[in-house]
């Protein structure tokens, strides 16, 4: 089986042109892989572009040397130089992505955000609906919440809703970013469960988690972020 | 995913006398795709749209379009009366005014029939029918259907604006500040609902709006004019997250936060 997910030599910097053009280096020299069925944790202290890394492989960050290489039904593409036609298709066929915050839109129903997705992959409304309920019970949002759009949610019912909208279409590759951070004991459990069930099914993960415990229970492999940090001065 | 574009726009230029309207600007849209125009007032992007809907004759530069029959047509050098046809059915324009797009004097249901009827709906029953649904599916009650849409809010007679171009169908759809002049509880329904249109009907859109929020929330695609030139092009998440421009920069970073 080929590897879904390689990347190589990848830099990425800021330049602030409203601060002068100063040149904010993030990361350099990014190298690693991540196989089909395992879940790869990047690693390090904050601040050191763990998220930044996870946005380019999205395509929602820009990479300024270096491919990302995402290979899926046996054919390879470098979302560092893909065109926005072929990332959005990625995103919607091959790449979930957990982020950190919910982007709300306003008047949709939390159960149709999570159902989004698979709408978008031809799934049937009712069939979609049913499969995001199921994805919300599983993890406990109260069900007078699954009808109001998330905008009013507390931090962690907003999470859960971004944790079911990535979870609930069965794309090969999965990127979680902090997806337990607002999360109590039990929710945690259940996050923890279904990166398992993902494991099982050959899903590629790469995810950023803080918290130790779940780390331990999902990690097969820390990638140090610390690794690629830029340590010469950038001209 | 269709491996045509619908759209061609190349190297449209428009100058008024010698002063730039927008210069050079090329590129290709994609059946379901929606792209946004964003810029500051003066940057040239109501210039863009007009020329590319053919409300403006450009300088130089072509706009193909993919006509049902799968061939492309130079839009500039088709005949006034074909074009006008194409204009009426397989496109729409949504106007930042509804005013400009609506005939005050004339019912709801008159605005959304007479786009029936100028592809050869005669029935009175059935124009009347759809235009009903279509009012429902823009959020008007049916009892308006025969209030005029002067006596309408804006956000009412945008909505109604909206229904009287989907009504035909078109593939690409035009839209000039659409949610412009509403206030901010109107503009997130009107936003949602033209989203969940565009979606459900699988159109492409062009968007021209100085808003970024509605850019963010309608648009795949998106370009930022200024000075008449597109300085910066990519996928919509990407340009608003990591703008690389200095002038995208300052309007990402100008907009306020609540």
């Amino acid at each position: 089986m080929p590897t879904p997910l390689v990347v190589s030599e990848v830099a990425k910097s800021f330049t602030m042109h409203l601060r002068d053009g100063i040149q904010l280096p993030v990361v350099e020299n990014v190298t690693f892989a991540v196989a089909a069925g395992e879940c790869a944790v990047l690693g390090g202290p904050s601040g050191i572009g763990k998220s930044s890394i996870l946005k380019m492989l999205y395509g929602n960050y820009g990479v300024d040397a270096g491919q990302i290489l995402i290979t899926h039904d046996q054919e390879t593409v470098d979302i560092a130089s893909a065109d926005p036609r072929t990332v959005l298709a990625l995103r919607r066929d091959v790449i979930g992505y957990v982020s950190q915050f919910l982007r709300t839109v306003p008047r949709v129903a939390a159960v149709d955000v999570v159902a989004e997705p698979l709408v978008a992959r031809g799934v049937s409304h009712g069939k979609a609906r049913a499969r995001a309920v199921e994805l919300l019970e599983k993890l406990n949002l109260p069900e007078r919440l699954w009808s109001l759009p998330p905008a009013t949610f507390s931090g962690g019912e907003q999470q859960r809703v971004n944790i079911a909208r990535g979870f609930i279409t069965d794309h090969p590759l999965l990127l979680l970013d902090e997806p337990t951070a607002s999360l109590d004991a039990a929710n945690r459990a259940v996050v923890v469960e279904l990166i398992r069930a993902k494991k099982a099914a050959g899903v590629a993960l790469l995810g950023i988690f803080h918290d130790n415990d779940v780390r331990a229970e999902i990690a097969d492999r820390i990638i140090d972020v610390s690794g690629f940090r830029v340590t010469r001065d950038a001209a | 995913m269709s491996d045509h574009p619908l759209l061609r726009v190349n190297a449209i230029t428009k100058y008024y006398g010698s002063r730039v309207g927008c210069t050079d600007v090329s590129f290709n849209l994609w059946p379901g795709e929606v792209l946004a125009i964003v810029g500051e007032s003066g940057s040239g992007k109501t210039t863009l749209l007009n020329a590319i809907s053919t409300n403006l004759m450009p300088t130089s530069g072509t706009v193909e379009y993919r006509m049902r029959d799968g061939q492309f047509r130079d839009l500039y050098r088709m005949g006034e009366a074909e074009r006008r046809f194409l204009m009426r059915t397989d496109w729409g324009f949504v106007h930042q005014n509804p005013a400009d797009g609506l005939r005050m004097t004339v019912s709801a249901g008159a605005n959304v029939g007479e786009r029936l009827m100028a592809i050869g709906n005669r029935h009175y029953g059935n124009i009347r029918q759809e235009a009903t649904q279509w009012l429902g599916r823009v959020e008007i009650d049916a009892d308006r259907i025969d209030d005029q849409p002067r006596d309408f809010s804006g956000g009412m007679r945008q909505r109604l604006q909206i229904a009287r171009n989907l009504v035909t169908g078109p593939r690409l759809v035009f839209m000039d500040e659409p949610t412009g002049g509403l206030d901010v509880s109107v503009q997130a329904r009107l936003l949602d609902l033209v989203r969940g249109l565009v979606n459900d009907l699988g159109l492409s859109a062009i968007v021209v709006t100085h808003d970024l929020a509605v850019a963010r929330l309608l648009s795949h695609r998106m370009m930022v004019m200024k000075e008449g030139r597109v300085i910066e092009h990519g996928l919509t998440d990407r340009v608003l997250d990591d703008p690389r421009e200095p002038y995208t920069q300052l309007l990402v970073s100008s907009i306020l936060q609540v």
